[in-house]
């Protein structure tokens, strides 16, 4: 909302030499948001002037320029910029006469967009000034020749000042204004809200508008469907006016104001209606009465029922909408935009005005279904105050008495939607039991009475009538705010709330944090994607196995070609690394933790009906909610690609692959506090030789390998990329336990090394595990330390050579019980593997 | 040197003489041990004269026993001091052909960074903790009824139309991504018993293009407290200790009236800093209030008994003003230069 400072001044006097800025600062303290000013940039010597005689010059481009003799001042005297009375000015505009006033733009002044005016050559000429158009001006869109101020029906002396003249000298402050605050899209209500602010006197601009007696208009109110109980018009209120004359000019100061506004300048009628909006806050539509047939009815569009709109679309309607009709069918849309039949034109001269009371969810629905955001329906939507229908419907009659030559008549109705509201009890200690302010009794009286309630003594507190405009005062805490605005937010006190002592992070918490530490702390960037996808992406790397896998789709997705949401980590790295590639880093090491989106596929997740607000529900409808939402798990991801260790001196370039996958799915593990199982595995998107499953608590957790090369090259990676792709919650959960601390031993270790020669299929990792069982209690621990093919080892089998080490709790071992223990491991691994130690 | 055939104070001395001349001359250990084999070792003169002893009449053999065993001290002393210092110099050696150019040693592994949005995340997170609060979690798919109904959003209040909110197919079914953390205050209320203190930080979702100041994917913290006798003096209390804490001494705060469903009062507020780049000033940090009766009352909390406040902010737009990060594109890129900046502190 844009309200021009004299408008504001015109109800509430403005603090005696207070700025834009200084209303601005006002208005923000009450609960306005800040959101602009606005002036017409315009200054300097901008005077009247008259067009003495004009020479017609017409030019090698084609164009005719005139070149005028213009009077700024009068004969003999000065001009504003100290110039002479009469001046040269070439002008490109031909809708002028010789003897019209114009508005004469003088060396030294400044127009809108910084448009500097100096005395400069042009066509052969000096042109000390420029004759200015509407648009130069910033009052207009017009630019179809120069201004001629004998269209705003104005005479004045040639060197009057003319921004004053055109109320060019006014500004405006542009404030948001809140859902719940419908009455502050009016001058009348920022001039309350201003009052409020500083204290001024506010005169309600209501309260000044002569009254009109109008009946007989037929008018009826047929709601056959009610939205959500509420009927469409509470209130429809009319007037009419005989003999205006729709060409005449609009005034300057309603232009002024109106552009200040933001809005455009129409037509004399149309100006009016939009300016009784603006001031009052009612919004109104005129009709030519002579266009109408026979009374309205307002009522719910039929099933297939068009309408064409004023901007000339036909629309098709919804059994919702609310419509204004006449005998000859549907002529508007309630309360969002008039149909063209009955449109005011500039050959009306009988206008009827309606100032009706909408229901503001039915208006919204409207508006939002067909696209039809307006003025009208920004203000039906947020609540117009009903009580003042009849004033504004009064301010249109008498505007259009004083402006458009227009004589009040008494054809019209008083359908009045009742303005009362049910009183409010509000406890005495209530306000500053929530707010912590000790209010006085007459604080909170005086606050709420300024506001415009009625406040009525009750038992231990008081009985609060809200005033009409403030529908969004509903229950004793909108009271309670209303008293901390206008005593001031400033005043309440900052008292620290203790809590009660509680856990901190919970496990799960911290070790989440200790997996992105760790990996951090290993070398991986952390980087966080975007968790939109096409449905082949997310089939491809969120199914291991290639079955078919359940998805999330929105149903507005911004970029309609990837609407699915992501169920795995890995196709946003991918996008990531690209991107850092075409950035010129080439080694890259990265990971992202977040929630993958995985519905069972063919499962039916949400609910069909949305449980109530404002009440508990019932167990079964919060099982239903509890049940509604498909699993979302966290996951960490990591990639690489490059080179893990850069060539250095005296060191060569380790390429990353999948040891660097393995090894931050390791860290993940020890950093969470949990145990990791490897396994050859597979998964669709991973080279199928490369491919670990990693598995905690008896469970799949998640793969680590190295990207399917095929999918590499297709998305301009290198060969070789490590991914790794855990759940971390899963894995998280699978170590819940206090961890038990064994005893050390500090006999001294006997190692030695055992080298079996196995199948080369056989996992290294089972190997070992059947080495470990065998040798029993003695070995305290066992590492792969070569895998050797070749010469000595025969064709289809591979030599591990595991380093072991033997320690017992209660004596130092001999070489021979450490080689007993070593033979029984190797023997159980020659039975489940026909493992042979190598000579 | 010619075999010494008795013991003569001059054979003795010529000995030593040669033995500690040789001494001196020795320049490394190898040298050292070979020159300690042959004058000390069985063939040495000093050997052999000792050898001679057994000739020597018992009434000199003190006497001569004295000269050749001083003889043998003088030169085993000598040895011993040389080869100190050689295994010194040999040391010394060694420790300065082993020195290297540390400017010229690159790191095996260089470290990785955390993401400043998640370590902001974190590092809020523990002042709340520092408090006494918990941390408090929800789902990003979310039902209506946890997103905007509990939270009193009218079913036609305009935040629920298409153009804010990601909705879920099929929307008959009513999911969302949620469009803000606040549904976790309602999940927190029916998790918990009262007194609640929970700080809820996530991920959320809004239907923005992509711009230097939005995103449609960004993160919030939302706090939440629950109590008897809570006001909004507590609110104020809260939000300046933890601007305070994350933006230093000299931090204050405003409130000025605002709007939010689920708040009433409500309000935003506003940090100043003298230190804030652009100079001290007003910045506007996020929204919060009184919980909403409504809101209580969705989640079967009685507001006659209990009261509560709210607020929210952004990280994104935390980062932005804290750290001077101009352009949001720049967190959800993915550039390594922007994380790697940051390393493991925000």
């Amino acid at each position: 909302m844009r309200a021009p400072l004299s408008w504001i001044d015109e109800f509430t006097p403005l603090v005696e030499g207070s700025t834009l800025e200084d209303v601005h600062a006002a208005l923000v303290r009450v609960g306005l948001e800040e959101e602009d000013l606005h002036d017409f940039e315009v200054s300097g010597p901008v005077v009247v002037g008259q067009v003495l005689e004009f020479v017609e010059e017409p030019q090698k481009n084609g164009k005719t320029i005139r070149w005028c003799q213009v009077r700024v001042a009068p004969e003999g005297a000065e001009a504003a910029d100290g110039g002479p009375d009469v001046r040269g000015i070439v002008c490109g505009a031909c809708n002028f006469l010789e003897g019209d006033k114009v508005v004469v733009t003088l060396p030294g002044s400044v127009l809108p967009g910084d448009f500097a005016i100096a005395a400069r050559k042009t066509y052969g000429h000096v042109s000390d000034g420029m004759i200015a158009s509407v648009k130069e001006l910033a009052l207009g869109d017009e630019h179809d020749g120069i201004l001629r101020l004998v269209t705003m029906g104005l005479d004045p002396e040639v060197g009057t000042d003319a921004i004053a003249l055109l109320g060019l000298d006014d500004s405006a402050v542009e404030v948001n204004v809140t859902p719940d605050r419908g009455y502050a899209f009016s001058i009348r209500g920022i001039a309350r809200e201003y009052s409020h602010a500083t204290g001024q006197p506010f005169t309600d601009p209501a309260s000044l508008v002569p009254p009109v007696e109008a009946s007989g208009f037929p008018v009826v109110i047929d709601d056959a469907a009610p939205i959500r109980g509420r009927v469409g018009a509470r209130g429809f209120v009319t007037r009419s006016v005989r003999g205006v004359d729709a060409t005449l000019p609009t005034p300057p100061w309603m232009r002024a104001r109106l552009a200040l506004a933001g809005v455009r300048s129409i037509s004399l009628l149309v100006d009016i209606t939009n300016y009784v909006m603006f001031e009052l806050g009612q919004p109104i539509h005129g009709y030519d009465l002579d266009r109408l047939q026979g009374g309205i009815t307002v009522r719910r569009a039929t099933d297939g029922e068009t309408l064409e709109t004023l901007d000339g679309q036909v629309r098709k309607l919804s059994t919702e909408d609310l419509l204004i009709t006449d005998e000859s069918g549907a002529i508007g849309l309630a309360g969002v935009m008039g149909g063209g039949t009955t449109e005011m034109g500039l050959e009306t001269t009988n206008v009827l005005i309606e100032a009706a009371t909408f229901d503001p969810v039915s208006i919204a629905r409207t508006a939002r279904r067909h696209k039809l955001p307006s003025e009208a329906s920004k203000r039906f939507e947020r609540g117009v105050d009903p009580a003042v229908a009849v004033a504004a419907a009064n301010r249109v009659v008498q505007l259009m008495v004083q402006l458009a030559g227009g004589t009040a008549d008494t054809l019209g109705s008083d359908l009045v939607a009742d303005a009362s509201a049910e009183p409010i009890a509000l406890p005495a200690g209530f306000t500053a039991g929530l707010i912590g302010v000790d209010y006085e009794a007459s604080q909170i009286r005086g606050a709420l009475e300024l506001i415009g309630a009625t406040v009525e003594d009750a038992t231990d507190g008081w009985s609060v009538t809200p005033p009409s405009w403030r529908p969004d005062l509903t229950d004793k805490w909108t009271l309670a705010e209303e008293v901390a605005r206008i005593d001031g937010y400033d005043r309440i006190p900052s008292v620290l709330p203790v809590a009660p002592p509680q856990r901190g992070l919970t496990r799960a918490q911290q070790l989440r944090r200790n997996a992105s530490n760790a990996l951090a702390a290993s070398g991986f960037t952390e980087v966080m994607a975007y968790p939109f996808f096409t449905a082949e992406v997310n089939q491809r790397f969120g199914s291991p196995d290639g079955s078919e896998i359940g998805q999330v789709k929105l149903a507005n997705a911004l970029d309609a070609s990837v609407p699915f949401l992501r169920t795995s980590l890995l196709p946003g790295l991918i996008e990531v690394a690209r991107r850092n590639r075409s950035r010129g880093f080439t080694d890259l090491a990265l990971f992202e933790t977040g929630s993958v989106f995985r519905p069972e596929l063919g499962r039916e997740y949400g609910t069909a009906t949305i449980p109530l607000g404002g009440v508990l529900p019932g167990d079964g409808d919060l099982d239903d909610l509890a049940a509604s939402i498909p699993p979302q798990p966290r996951r960490v991801g990591v990639l690489l690609t490059g080179d893990r260790t850069a060539k250095q001196p005296g060191v060569a370039p380790v390429a990353a692959g999948i040891a660097d996958a393995l090894e931050a799915a390791h860290t993940i593990a020890v950093a969470v506090g949990a145990e990791l199982e490897v396994r050859q595995g597979a998964h669709q998107a991973m080279h199928p030789g490369r491919t670990a499953e990693l598995v905690a608590g008896g469970e799949v957790v998640g793969y680590a390998g190295e990207l399917l090369p095929e999918l590499s090259e297709q998305v301009d990676l290198p060969r070789v990329v490590g991914v790794a792709e855990v759940d971390l919650d899963a894995l998280v959960a699978s170590s819940d336990g206090v961890i038990e601390a064994r005893g050390l031993s500090t006999y001294p270790a006997a190692t030695q090394d055992l080298s079996l020669v196995v199948g080369v299929a056989t996992p290294a990792a089972e190997v070992g595990a059947a080495v470990r069982e065998g040798a029993g209690d003695l070995l305290e621990h066992l590492e792969l330390v070569d895998d050797y093919r070749g010469t000595g080892v025969p064709e289809g089998r591979k030599s591990l050579t595991f380093a072991l080490r033997f320690r017992a709790s209660d004596r130092t071992l001999t070489a021979a019980e450490a080689t007993a223990a070593k033979l029984a491991g190797s023997a159980l691994a020659g039975e489940r593997f026909g493992a042979t130690l190598r000579d | 040197m010619s075999e010494p055939t008795e013991i003569t104070e001059s054979a003795v001395a010529e000995a030593v003489d040669a033995a500690l001349a040789a001494i001196a001359g020795a320049n490394d250990s190898a040298a050292l041990k070979a020159v300690r084999t042959e004058h000390t070792g069985e063939k040495s003169t000093l050997a052999k004269l000792n050898a001679l002893m057994r000739s020597v009449p018992n009434e000199q053999k003190a006497a001569f026993g004295k000269l050749v065993g001083g003889a043998r001290g003088r030169v085993n002393q000598a040895f011993a001091a040389r080869e100190g210092e050689i295994v010194a110099a040999e040391a010394a050696a060694q420790l300065e052909a082993e020195a290297v150019d540390v400017t010229a040693i690159a790191a095996r592994r260089t470290p990785g960074a955390r993401h400043p949005l998640s370590l902001l995340q974190e590092q809020i997170a523990d002042v709340f903790v520092g408090m006494g609060w918990e941390i408090a979690e929800g789902p990003e798919i979310e039902h209506e009824w946890y997103n905007f109904d509990a939270l009193n959003f009218d079913e036609d209040h305009p935040a629920r139309a298409m153009q804010d909110t990601f909705f879920v197919e099929p929307v008959e079914r009513h999911l969302v991504l949620r469009t803000h953390t606040s549904p976790v205050q309602i999940r927190s209320m029916l998790d918990r018993e009262v007194p609640i203190y929970v700080l809820a930080p996530g991920r959320t979702y809004r239907t923005d293009e992509l711009d230097a100041t939005h995103t449609p994917v960004f993160s919030q913290f939302e706090g939440l407290v629950i109590d008897k006798g809570i006001t909004m003096a507590h609110l104020r209390g809260t939000l300046e200790h933890v601007a305070r804490i994350m933006f230093g001494e000299g931090t204050k705060i405003r409130l000025r009236p605002n709007f939010f469903p689920f708040t009433e009062p409500s309000a935003e507020f506003d940090i100043w800093h003298p230190t804030f780049k652009g100079g001290a000033r007003w910045i506007e940090w996020g929204g919060c209030g009184m919980v909403n009766p409504n809101v209580l009352r969705s989640a079967g909390i009685d507001p006659e008994v209990y009261s509560g406040f709210a607020f929210g902010m952004g990280f994104e737009r935390t980062l932005m003003f804290r750290n001077d990060v101009k352009d949001m594109r720049d967190m959800i890129e993915g550039d390594i230069r922007f994380s790697e900046q940051f390393g493991m502190v925000v």
